[in-house]
């Protein structure tokens, strides 16, 4: 499948990635030769098989719901990791 | 190899500061060319060490990896140290907790070094992708060592430490090992907690070993496998003292090998080198077995779309707030900052995958790309339920060829994906697999290491680290 550059603009959007347009072009071709190569799993029947979950077949898997403290260590690297603070806050752009 | 050296730390004849000193002074001597390292722990590794030596004097017992350097590959979370993935995005990151394979190694007393590079989130066969400069090859240093766990392999093959942890999605241990000559051990889907690792794809994703000989491999995966309840997708099924099954005798075993992986590709030297394995395995009285695995040829597809997929959903969270700083540029809304936080701090094929990933996940087109790749990969899993109703092992080359220089593949990103053509399979139907040095073949006047690798059924990592011990131990 060719995928045309305002395609690769829109994915690039969605995946809220910023490209510049020698991206543009760059990534139109090999995002498409990626997509033509891909079209090989159309040869394979796959009429009723059921797709993959869990590889080993795990399945209900649970755990007590209880809170963990977190050391004060902790939750300062963590503060520490982000880029904008204020009163122990994460500070974002407005959404809105 | 480790039993050694447990050894002469237990007898007095070496310290564990001595062995944390030499370690550092080999990184010192040989890491500015071949750049294993992303972070150096000197300070922490020497308390380590001090501590293991001190529990030494007082005759307490130490565990078999009390005391031995090692290295982490830079997306295993260790708290209060940088882990960066190799990627811009994460270049300030400091974790805030133990990886559960490090809190174990820890208990066990091993002597952290340091954090080896990787290509960016493990997304590549040759380091190439690293944010920080590619990893050489110790044996020909024009050559790549491959990767993605290419630090880790570097820092074992050039002796900077006794053995490495690195990360396996698509043949992140065994391709590195087979180009560098060390072992590698990708175990079971499940087997080894993936909790505090960073996350690459998710259903494919292994932790494992990388070490000088079979048996230490076993060592070191007694010690970091099990069930965790911080991942919920670790298998319950118990560790074993999986040394203790490296007993060196093959006899009535079955190995398979399947004509899928023997055709166009595979460079000819390393077949004969290969073929050469396969009689040596005849010698140790293993029946060879000739087996089919039909849908090997949709292997690299099905892989490189999952992958992408799970790749995309994972790295959402490097928003520019929790992870990676703010960039010079003021941008005016969220929107402005993903793009500007992302588009700058990932690499070239990290914005390729994700792209990608976002693709195959969009409406209108998760039907005929990740639900048929998740079918397909069913049939592949398929292929080894059948195989392994007749044989106990599957043999195949690690890798169609033996290291390539750098630069060879960056430009066709197909290319490289196919360099991961024998190891994909085992990471798509969960089973373990582990790359064995098994020859040399000679380029360019350089002895380059072949990697064989042996699969195994799942959860019988014990039958193929005695398989390849077998191997080991008789060559």
């Amino acid at each position: 499948m060719e995928l045309t550059k305002d395609d690769v603009r829109d994915i690039a959007t969605l995946a809220r990635v910023g490209i510049t347009d020698e991206e543009v072009v760059l990534y139109q071709k090999d995002m498409s030769s990626a997509l033509k190569y891909f079209d090989k799993l159309q040869e394979v029947d796959t009429e009723g098989v059921e797709e993959i979950g869990h590889i080993t077949g795990v399945t209900d898997v649970y755990r007590s719901d209880k809170m963990q403290e977190m050391s004060d260590d902790g939750k300062k690297i963590i503060m520490d990791n982000i880029a904008d603070t204020r009163d122990g806050y994460i500070k974002v752009k407005s959404v809105l | 190899m480790i039993k050694d050296l447990h050894n002469k730390l237990v007898s007095g004849e070496l310290s564990a500061v001595e062995l944390a000193k030499k370690s550092f002074g080999t990184i010192e001597q040989k890491d500015e060319e071949l750049h294993a390292f992303l972070t150096v722990m000197e300070e922490s590794a020497l308390r380590q060490a001090e501590a293991v030596d001190a529990k030494i004097k007082k005759s307490e017992k130490i565990d078999l990896l009390a005391g031995l350097p090692c290295a982490l590959k830079d997306n295993m979370c260790v708290t209060g140290v940088k882990t960066t993935a190799a990627s811009k995005i994460l270049e300030n990151y400091v974790a805030p907790y133990d990886a559960t394979v490090v809190s174990r190694i820890k208990e066990n007393d091993a002597v952290i070094v340091g954090k080896t590079n990787l290509d960016e989130f493990a997304c590549g066969g040759s380091t190439e992708n690293s944010a920080y400069g590619p990893s050489k090859n110790p044996i020909d240093t024009t050559r790549v060592p491959g990767g993605s766990s290419g630090g880790s392999v570097v820092a074992v093959a050039s002796d900077e430490v006794v053995w490495a942890l690195g990360t396996d999605t698509g043949g992140s241990i065994r391709q590195p090992s087979s180009f560098c000559g060390t072992v590698g051990l990708k175990p079971t889907y499940g087997r080894v907690s993936r909790y505090g690792v960073i996350a690459m794809g998710s259903s494919l994703d292994q932790v494992g070993p990388i070490t000088k000989t079979v048996e230490d491999a076993a060592i070191v995966l007694s010690r970091i496998s099990g069930r965790d309840e911080l991942d919920a997708t670790s298998a319950h099924s118990g560790n074993k003292p999986y040394e203790d099954y490296c007993v060196g005798e093959l006899k009535g075993a079955k190995i398979g090998i399947p004509k899928e992986y023997l055709g166009e590709g595979l460079d000819d030297d390393v077949k004969a080198v290969f073929m050469q394995a396969v009689e040596k395995y005849k010698e140790l009285g293993a029946e060879i077995v000739d087996v089919s695995l039909p849908h090997t040829e949709y292997a690299i597809a099905t892989y490189y779309i999952i992958m992408p997929s799970e790749l995309s959903s994972n790295l959402a969270r490097y928003d520019g707030i929790r992870y990676g700083g703010a960039e010079d540029v003021e941008p005016q809304t969220v929107l402005e900052q993903y793009l500007d936080t992302r588009g700058k701090g990932f690499g070239p094929e990290i914005k390729r995958r994700v792209m990608l990933g976002t693709y195959a996940l969009s409406a209108g087109y998760y039907d005929a790309y990740y639900k048929k790749a998740q079918k397909v990969r069913a049939l592949i899993k398929k292929d080894f339920e059948d195989v392994f109703e007749k044989v106990d092992y599957v043999f195949t080359p690690t890798a169609p060829e033996a290291a390539f220089k750098f630069g060879a593949k960056v430009d066709d990103p197909i290319k490289m994906y196919l360099s991961d053509i024998y190891t994909v399979t085992a990471n798509l139907a969960g089973i373990p697999a582990i790359s064995i040095p098994i020859g040399t073949v000679d380029i360019e006047g350089k002895n380059l290491p072949v990697g064989g690798q042996l699969m195994g059924k799942w959860f019988d990592e014990e039958g193929i680290l005695n398989a390849g011990h077998t191997f080991e131990i008789n060559s």
